[in-house]
Formats: C-alpha cells, structure tokens, sequence
C-alpha cells in the first residue's frame, strides 16, 4: 500500500510555504484569456430580448422584420408565446449577427406583447396570517421549479414530503421531462402521495416551513434570568462577477459541440448540456483558461448557455458568443437570498445561553428558499426555529460563497451580541464563556478567540455599549464566529513522467483565481522533489480527467489529494525502474532537489533526467483519484472554525460608518500555500465589509424591476473603504495533521455580523439590517433618543 | 454595418476630434438631417459653423496603439474598448460595466488614464493609445506588474490589467503618496474578489523602491 500521507513538516520543500501564484504574471500582463476574450474565427455576436416585466405571459412574438436585416444570422425563440415569466430580465429571444451593433439593432426590430400579470418583489416581513403550511403540490408548481432551475435532489426530497394534489398524467409527465425534469424527479411525481383534498386553496406567496424545536424553549425562556428580544436582517445581494456570465458555442459537425464557457465547474457543463441539445455528452467539449469570478453563480450552463449552442446550429453551426450585460448580470445572473428575524435568546446571569426562539423569513426569489442554519455555531440547548419563505418575483437565487451562512451569522452573533449587552459582558469574555455549545471546535475557537483579541488589541478597544463616543466620532468593536465543512471532491488527474524527465499533469479542474494552479504545482513539485516549473500543468478541458465544481471549499481537498496520490504512485513506479541501477531496493530510494537518490546516501544518485531515462521509450501515466465518500478520510478533512473581529467609526452626524481594522483567524487544516490562503481571507474580509455597509438588490414595488443593476448604484467596496486587515492562519501541530480543507467559504461568513456588532458598540444601538448605511444608522440613533 | 458593405473613401481630417462637442451633437440631432446609409461624413451646418457628421454605416478608422498603426472600418458609434478587444484583439482592457463606472477597461490616450468604455473609437484616432499589452518590455514586467504579482495583487484576475494601468499612470504622476494619496488616487477601479490589500502593498513597494 503506498504511503501517500502529507510529508510531516521536515519533508516539505513546498507545502505550507508561501509560494507566488503561478498564473499571476499572464493576469498582470493582460495575456490571460478568460471566456469574454475568445475570439473564434467567424465569430458572430448574441445578444437577448428581455422581458421587462417582473410577472407576465408572452402573448405573441413577431421576428420578421429581424430576421430580414442584413447581418443577422439566426433569430432563435427562447420562451414563445404562452409562457409563463417570473422575473423581469427574463430570456424571450436571441439573435446572431455579424457584430454587435447589427444584434443590438435586430433586437431592437423584435415586437414582443406581454399580457402583465401580478409580481411581489418585497421581502418585508410576511403579513400575519398570510403564511401556508407547505402543502401538496400541482404540476404547474413542478413545472415552475423546472423553471426556476431548482436542483434535482431538492425537487425529489420536497415533492416526497409535500405530495401532490393530483396524479400526473403521462402527457404532464412528458410535458415535465421536456422541461428538463429528471429520471429521479419523474420517478419521485410518479410515487408521490396524492391530496386530493388540497387542490382547492389557492397558491400563497408565504409557504410556512415546518417548526424545529428542541428541548423545552418556553420553559427556558420563561425561567430565564435574562432574555433580549431583537430583530435582525440581511438583504438579498447579487455575485457581480466581473466577468459576466456567458459562453461561446459552436458546432464542429452536426453532432459534435464545442463551447468556451465562463464556469465553476467545467468538467460538470457536458452533462448539464447532453440533454437539452439531443447530443450525448461525450460530444460536447468545453474549455475555459481563466474564469473572471463566480462565487457559485456559475455551476451550470444556463439557459443562455444551452441556446447559445441552440443559435449557433441555426447559424449554421459558426461560434456565437452570448456574454451577458452588467445589468442582466445583476439582475438574473445570481443573488443570494435574504434573511430577516426576530429573535429571542436568554441566559443565566451569569452570562451561560439557555434558550432561543426565532422567527424568521427571507427570500430566494421564485424558489422560495430555506431557512439558514440557526442559531449558528452555538448549539444553544433549549431552541425553537419558524420560517417563513417568500415565493416572489426578484429573480431566481443560486448559491453565494458559503450559502445560508453569512446570513445564519448575522441572525445569531447580533442576536447573542445584544444579549451580551444587557448582561452588561464584553462579548468576549460572554461568548467565551459559551463556547463549550460550540462541541467539537471548543478548543479551535478558543485558541482563535485569543489570538484574535491580541491582534485587535480588543482589551484597550472594548467599552460598555456607546460609551466610545468623542467629538461626534464613536468607535466600537464586533466579534462573529463561523464554520464550514469543506472537504475535498472527487478529482482525477493523470500525471505522466516522460523519458526526459518532462513532466505533465492533466485535470479538468478551473482555478477562480483561489491559487488551484499553484497549489496543484506545489504538492506535485513537493513530492517529486523537482521545481514547479518542471511540470508542465494543464486544467479546464474536459478532454482531461474529470474534476469537481469549485463549490463549497472543496476543491483544494480535492485537487491537492489527487495530485499527491499521482506524484506518489508515479515517484514510487519511477524508483522501481531506477532501483536496479543503484543496487537498491526501491523504498531505499528518495527524490529530493532534482534528483533520485539512495537515502541516507546522496552521492548515489542520478539527476532526474537520467532517472527518467530508465523509464524506456515510453511515457508512465498515472491516473489520480481521491477514494469515494464512504471511505475513511486521510489527506483531506471537514470542518473549519474562524474567529474574526471588527473595529469601526460612526460618524454620529451623517451615520457613515468607516471600518478601521478587521482581523481574520481562520483554520483550514494543512494549508499549502500560506500566501494564496492568505489573500483568500483578504478577499474575503473586503467582500464582507462591501455586503456590510453597501450591498442590496433594490426592487422597485411599482415595475417590480431591480432600480440599481448597474456598478454606480449597486456599489462594491473600493480601495478607499479598506482599513488596516490583519490575517491569521492557524497552523502547526494540531492543525496540519487533519489535512487539506477548503478556504473558500469560512472567511466570508463573518465580516456582516462582526460589522453589525461593532456599529452597535460604538452607537449603543443595534442598526437591526445590513447593509449599515447612513439612512439606517440615524434612524438607529433617532429610535435610540426617543426610546 | 455588413460584411459586405463598401469602404468608405471619405479621409479623415486628422483633426483631434470630430470637432463636434456633445453640445452641438445634441443641436444637430435636433436639425433634420436625412443621413445617407453610406460612410463618411455629410457636412452640415450646426451652431454657426460647419461640422462633419459621420455614420451610421462603417467610416475607415486609424489609431496609434502601444506605438503600432491599426487600421478597420467601424461604426462611429463602436467604443475604443470594443475596437480594441473585438477587431485588434487587444483583450487585456476588460468589458465589465460598460459604462465608465469600475475601470477594468482603463487605458491611456495622450498619457490620460480614461475608461475606453466611454471613448469612442472614431474619437481616439490618431492620438498616442497605450494598453496593459504593452507594458512589458522585452518578456520583463514593467515594475508596477512585478509588484503586483509578488504582492498577490490578483485573484481572478478580470479587474487586474485595469488596475495595473491605472496605478502606473497614478506612480508617474505621484511617484511618492502617501497611502491617503493612494487610497483616493485609484478609487476609480472596482475588484469583487477583493485585491484590494495586495494592490495597497504593491503600490507602496512601488513608490518605496521608485519604478
């Protein structure tokens, strides 16, 4: 059985280093391609007719005087008359043409009427009484999660919860399948209990889900010392990628596609196209050099994605290029869901949480949406959780870095944070002192905890609530805790030694500008013992092995347990052909700095090359594959904990809020390259002040459109808004023998709540929503003078 | 407009610009003009004076980028990023916002940082255009770019080519800022993945060592 465990640290050459990522000088020169800069041969440009309501019936379509302009190659009807539209900037219409221009203009030439119907854009709080049970379901209410791009396995678990009002018939069966339902959801409708009952209620926006409890919380709440009472929120912000979403398509023969995609999960994009275009996936290539931002908006190929392909065969089978507007973009192309609360948590005097109850509701658009993981972290004894989820007309929701989290930790931390406050406790010390709720990563987080107070210097910074005021400025402090899973994914490579000594090593992986690259590099390099670029790296093609999405942290787990499974089995195949030459037997023999060598005994040796020479005439591949789920963990891991603190000024006066310092500490197990994981909690603590003080979907009511879908008015954090950050990775014994785990996700979680709790330090009063502009915060203030 | 469509004849003037300001473009769009479908510009007269009105068909456009002529037949109202990414290749200055607002576009015309976004191209000709393209001087980084990569300065990387001309630009006019200096000096550029401390750091080392 080969040894494929991390080197312990005197063995690493590369691992836990910091390492400069290997991609950034093609980045900085501009020789970086992503998906937007591919330009093929007789490339024709797309561009989409959108609906401009937010609810509305396509009533008729007439493309004849498009399809007679010049230049315009393919005219293509994406959802045709009698459809059903449920957020404005849906898809109606594509066309091809010779450029952009002549697109816009066809565009421009489409007449389209649209019977408007009825839309909800809020996500206020559900008005009383308006929220239904989660009943059984129709066929139309399949259909619309089809529509809705609800993912399979959650079509199945809640159509065999709910049940259905009637039977399918074989008609609405086919019908469903042609929308794109599953094998395993047309098997779920057809041995789904029926309701008969139920089909005469009508359809609520509010779907009430199930209460949770646990212990007795009225008990609790009742007998306990002290309870807060709060309201707490966060709205629904979009992805923004820079890059927008989109792809390049084009027929290589009538059966055979080939797409450059903007995508988290390039191996994944063949078997998400295969059914909707009729063509068996190995058919279909895709490949993407450099993604421009995803953070889990881009797993699938869209509807856009499909009729992209859809043009381009009507076009004649000529690459087109559909590449979405910014507005669109922020508009349909990702969202994450909102979460609001009103929460009750008590505790003993002295300071041990006993009880919570919640309330809450949120918004995922169209799907509704679940009720994120609360309380959060702390495993309070006594709970009882109601949501309720609003069903409207904002635009689908998709996964947003550490889905539900950020949320869960704006509605718990604040929540605890203001019952630290009237316990008159420096929250430090208070959630110190509950951190044994937190179960198995008590110790991580208390190791953090210090580490953090010491790196804030909270001792000197921390003050009873609004006592940090002078000359109109008030300053305060905020902690938030978080969590993640963030095991690595299935993830094949093939690495081949080559007789001379050349080296390659295929994935079908992406990097997101994580540092995949360099991290597959380093645990390559490190094993064989030979410099990073000796090795000859390619990835995003699914002509090489398949490997997972980059979702949920958990592609570092997978590519860096992949990789060193390869170089292992490669190294020790490599020795066997070199043993006999030194006399040895192949377990005496060691790859370091270059060269095969006898352990113990470096003046017999060969160069690498040499070494390969052995290998004969022809290349030796290896395949690398992670070991499947249900086996025993070993090179990679799950389960994170993060401390991070904020440190802010308010202005009184205007209500601006400046962050002024935030310190991340943060364990992912054994790090690889301590530099790239570093800037991932950079990133990270300036995305979450961005969500924290300017970020919101705005809808407007009356259009039911989004008012601020463009980079002016939906404003991200810029250079001027970025304090003093201070980065810390756990590491070292006790860390790096758990192995790899993600990063993705867990420094994103914090920043809005530790935000929110400083502003409350500093003000003496909670700002009960993010984000904290100045609107919110006066309000806070004028609530806070005339209570 | 069209694969097929006649190139224009019509020279340019070689003046700056049109010579039409968006005061009087907006009079003369009021004036009644029946605009012939082929290139090249009608004269008309417009606030006293007159002006040459181009388009819409195709106008033969030349522009001096990165110290090379390149030469198309384009729309007067195709922008400079879209000439340069779509007919010269030149793909470093990124299309994210479209409309001058998060500066993954930025390049220099006459030694100006501006959003080519918003410039259009029959307005850039003939004037000195430098892109991130060229920057590097014989396979070495220009300083600004070595900083940025030792400095992790870029994660996805889609902002980065923007951001690396603008703070080129910003060190030649501000060869030692104070980090005041540099927070409000590059506040024209947005990243998502949040670069922004690496960008901080290239920048100062930059400054410290001189480029």
């Amino acid at each position: 059985m080969p040894d494929y465990a991390w080197p312990d640290p005197q063995h690493r050459t590369l691992i836990g280093t910091r390492v400069t990522r290997v991609d950034s000088p093609v980045k900085v020169s501009g020789q970086a391609k992503y998906t937007y800069d591919v330009h093929r041969p007789g490339m024709l440009y797309g561009k989409v007719l959108r609906c401009p309501y937010a609810h509305a019936k396509v009533v008729s379509i007439d493309t004849s005087a498009a399809e007679k302009m010049l230049g315009v190659k393919a005219v293509h009807i994406v959802q045709g008359p009698g459809a059903n539209i449920h957020w404005a900037g849906d898809d109606i219409v594509a066309v091809a043409a010779v450029d952009e221009p002549t697109a816009e203009d066809a565009i421009r030439a489409i007449k389209v009427k649209f019977q408007q119907l009825p839309h909800l854009v809020s996500d206020a709080e559900p008005p009383k009484g308006s929220a239904q049970e989660e009943g059984p379901l129709s066929v139309d209410a399949i259909d619309d999660m089809l529509d809705n791009q609800v993912p399979a396995n959650q079509m199945v678990s809640t159509i065999q919860r709910d049940g259905l009002v009637k039977k399918a018939s074989e008609d609405e069966l086919k019908m469903l399948k042609a929308d794109g339902a599953s094998d395993a959801v047309l098997e779920a409708i057809r041995s789904a209990t029926i309701h008969p009952e139920a089909s005469s209620k009508p359809p609520s926006n509010y779907q009430k889900a199930a209460a949770q409890t646990v212990g007795d919380p009225d008990k609790a709440l009742a007998e306990a010392e002290v309870v807060s009472e709060g309201l707490y929120g966060i709205p629904v912000i979009t992805h923004c990628c820079l890059e927008s979403h989109g792809s390049i398509s084009e027929w290589i023969d009538q059966e055979h596609l080939f797409t450059h995609i903007s995508t988290q999960n390039v191996s994944g994009i063949p078997g998400q196209l295969a059914e909707p275009l009729k063509i068996p996936a190995t058919n279909i290539r895709v490949h993407q050099d450099h993604i421009g931002g995803g953070f889990g908006s881009k797993f699938s190929p869209d509807r856009w994605g499909v009729f992209t392909a859809e043009v381009s065969k009507k076009a004649g089978g000529k690459p087109v290029r559909i590449m979405l507007e910014r507005d669109t973009e922020l508009k349909v192309a990702g969202a994450r869901p909102s979460a609001y609360a009103r929460v009750k948590v008590a505790a003993k005097k002295d300071g041990t949480v006993v009880a919570w109850q919640s309330n809450s509701w949120g918004t995922g658009g169209p799907g509704g949406g679940g009720m994120p993981p609360i309380p959060y972290v702390f495993n309070i004894p006594n709970q009882r959780q109601e949501h309720t989820a609003i069903r409207n007309n904002i635009g689908p929701a998709r996964a947003w870095r550490a889905p539900n989290h950020p949320q869960a930790a704006v509605l718990t931390m604040c929540a605890l944070d203001d019952l630290a406050a009237k316990l008159n406790l420096d929250p430090v010390e208070f959630f110190g002192k509950n951190l044994n709720l937190t179960k198995q990563r008590e110790h991580t987080y208390r190791e953090e905890l210090g580490i953090a107070s010491e790196l804030m210097g909270w001792k000197q910074k921390w003050h009873p609530r609004g006592e940090g005021a002078s000359d109109g400025m008030a300053r305060g402090v905020g902690v938030s805790f978080h969590t993640w899973g963030g095991r690595g994914h299935a993830s094949d490579c093939d690495l081949t030694i080559h007789p001379d000594g050349s080296v390659d090593l295929k994935m079908g992986t992406q990097d997101l500008g994580t540092g995949t690259r360099t991290c597959i590099l380093m645990v390559a390099a490190d094993t064989l013992g030979i410099p990073m670029d000796a090795i000859q790296l390619q990835i995003g093609d699914t002509t090489y092995p398949p490997s997972g999405g980059s979702g949920g942290s958990t592609t570092i787990g997978g590519v860096s347990s992949s990789t060193r499974r390869a170089a292992v089995d490669a190294r020790d195949a490599l020795f066997a052909k070199v043993a006999p030459a030194l006399n040895v037997q192949p377990d005496q023999l060691e790859c370091v700095n270059g060269k095969v060598s006898v352990k113990g005994d470096s003046s017999r040796s060969f160069s690498w090359k040499e070494a390969c020479s052995k290998l004969g005439a022809m290349p030796l591949t290896i395949r690398g594959k992670n070991p499947d789920r249900s086996k025993a963990l070993d090179l990679t891991n799950s389960g994170v904990g993060g401390v991070q603190m904020a440190e802010v000024e308010v202005d009184a006066d205007t209500g601006v809020v400046k962050v002024k310092k935030m310190v991340a500490v943060q364990d992912c197990g054994l790090v690889i390259d301590l530099k790239t994981a570093e800037s991932q909690c950079y990133g990270a603590l300036i995305m979450g002040i961005s969500y924290a003080l300017f970020e919101e979907k705005v809808m407007d009511s009356a259009t039911g459109r989004m008012l601020n879908a463009d980079m002016q008015f939906y404003r991200l954090a810029g250079l001027n808004d970025i304090p003093e950050l201070v980065v810390h990775m756990m590491t070292g014994q006790g860390y790096d023998e758990r192995g790899v785990i993600g990063l993705g996700e867990p420094p994103v979680i914090s920043p809005g709540a530790a935000i929110s709790n400083a502003v409350a330090n500093a003000i003496g009063v909670r700002v009960p929503f993010l984000p904290l502009t100045p609107d919110r915060v006066l309000t806070a203030l004028e609530q806070k003078v005339g209570a | 407009m069209h694969e097929d469509d006649e190139n224009p004849k019509i020279p340019n003037d070689n003046s700056e610009s049109s010579g039409v300001s968006r005061r009087d473009f907006l009079k003369i769009s009021g004036i009644s003009v029946a605009v012939p479908l082929v290139a090249g510009p009608k004269m008309v007269m417009a606030a006293g004076q007159e002006v040459p009105v181009y388009g819409p068909g195709k106008v033969p456009m030349e522009f001096a980028i990165n110290g090379k002529d390149y030469k198309a037949n384009l729309e007067p109202r195709v922008t400079l990023l879209d000439a340069l990414r779509d007919q010269f290749e030149l793909t470093g200055a990124k299309r994210v916002c479209d409309r001058a607002e998060c500066g993954a576009c930025t390049v220099l015309v006459d030694n100006k940082t501006v959003y080519s976004c918003s410039v259009l191209a029959i307005e850039a000709q003939h004037k000195p255009i430098t892109t991130v393209e060229s920057l590097m001087q014989d396979g070495k980084l220009h300083p600004v770019q070595a900083a940025f990569v030792e400095n992790d300065a870029s994660q996805c990387g889609f902002c980065t080519p923007g951001f690396v001309v603008s703070c080129k630009a910003f060190l030649d006019k501000h060869p030692h800022p104070t980090p005041e200096v540099i927070r409000r000096g590059l506040s024209g550029n947005l990243c998502r993945c949040g670069t922004y401390d690496g960008i901080r750091k290239a920048i100062a080392q930059v400054a410290q060592k001189g480029a």
